[in-house]
């Protein structure tokens, strides 16, 4: 991520940029709340895992696993592991903003992709990357809980999945979350990797399982990249 | 639908986001480790979107959900937005169902 002169953005711009990428959030947290519903999951375990996991592939994930027959365990493991990622963005924001100890506490969960893109384009200062952090965590925060009640909401008057195609929706929506990660050739050749073990081992393995031997891929291209 | 597992994944997702906020710097340069970071979502949803289009309980099928996936990557291409590609292949699967009786 190449940062962009920070005078080039007032206070009010920032805020203004954190508004559209939350809206923009917010329509793929219609997509969640309508196929959470489709899974069988109530409206509170949607909202709760809106509120509280807050982090759109790992709830995809979580809902879709079990849907498809998997267990609870590799359910939360497929979720968890897709999680690993902001583990990574709460290093790059603590050195960044360099919060007390409180600070961290609630930051923390407002780690995500959108917020920690944002903070970057500031890393000349400091201020801003706190208030793009910010605004733009909170407003994610919000719009996507909104979208998350609207969804299931809509969903609930749906009785037929596959007569409107929202099972066709879900693979096309993971595939939407990948394809714009797929810009080096490490990633292009991690994603290869792990579809052919994915569908290797979906006749064999119960459903979920596969999913998680499909992350040795990434294992696997690291460990390589890092010779 | 178990509560159990809903609160158990959301507080791992949480713990996972807090230790990066409490971790050392210096674990931060090792590169293995940040490039395993990124390359796990990859993997995962390049895996997820796979067994959701051809997996049917350990069956592996063709059906409208390829003709959707397709329809979205078209979408995709075409700098749709998230919930354009969605709704393009749900609507993509519904037609060819309603009216070419594709499973």
């Amino acid at each position: 991520m190449r940062p962009i002169p920070p005078r080039a953005l007032s206070p009010k711009q920032i805020t203004l940029d954190a508004i559209s990428i939350g809206l923009a959030t917010g329509t793929y947290g219609i997509s969640f709340g309508a196929i959470s519903s489709v899974a069988g999951f109530s409206f509170w375990q949607t909202q709760t895992l809106s509120l509280l996991l807050f982090s759109g592939a790992s709830q995809f994930a979580y809902v879709s696993v079990i849907a498809a027959g998997g267990s609870v365990t590799s359910a939360i493991a497929t979720a968890a592991l897709l999680g690993v990622r902001n583990g990574l963005y709460g290093m790059r924001i603590a050195q960044l903003l360099i919060p007390n100890l409180s600070q961290r506490v609630w930051y923390a969960h407002l780690t995500i992709d959108e917020s920690t893109a944002m903070a970057n384009r500031f890393d000349q200062s400091q201020q801003s990357a706190k208030r793009a952090f910010l605004a733009t965590g909170i407003s994610v925060f919000v719009f996507w809980n909104i979208a998350t009640a609207l969804g299931f909401l809509l969903a609930q008057s749906i009785t037929s999945p596959e007569i409107i195609g929202l099972d066709a929706a879900i693979g096309a929506g993971f595939f939407a979350l990948v394809a714009p990660r797929l810009t080096t050739k490490e990633h292009k050749v991690t994603a290869l990797i792990a579809v052919a073990i994915a569908i290797s081992f979906t006749p064999v393995l119960p459903a979920g399982v596969p999913i998680l031997l499909a992350a040795l891929s990434a294992a696997l291209i690291a460990v390589r990249g890092g010779k | 639908m178990s509560w159990t597992g809903v609160l158990a994944v959301s507080i791992i997702a949480y713990l996972t986001k807090l230790s990066g906020m409490l971790v050392p710097q210096r674990i931060l340069n090792k590169p293995y480790f940040s490039q395993l970071a990124l390359l796990l979502p990859t993997a995962l949803l390049a895996a997820l979107t796979a067994v959701q289009v051809f997996g049917d309980n350990k069956q592996l099928v063709l059906d409208a959900r390829l003709a959707g996936l397709l329809a979205g990557a078209i979408a995709y291409k075409l700098k749709a937005t998230f919930i354009v590609i969605v709704i393009t292949a749900a609507i993509t699967a519904a037609l060819l169902r309603l009216f070419l009786g594709f499973n």
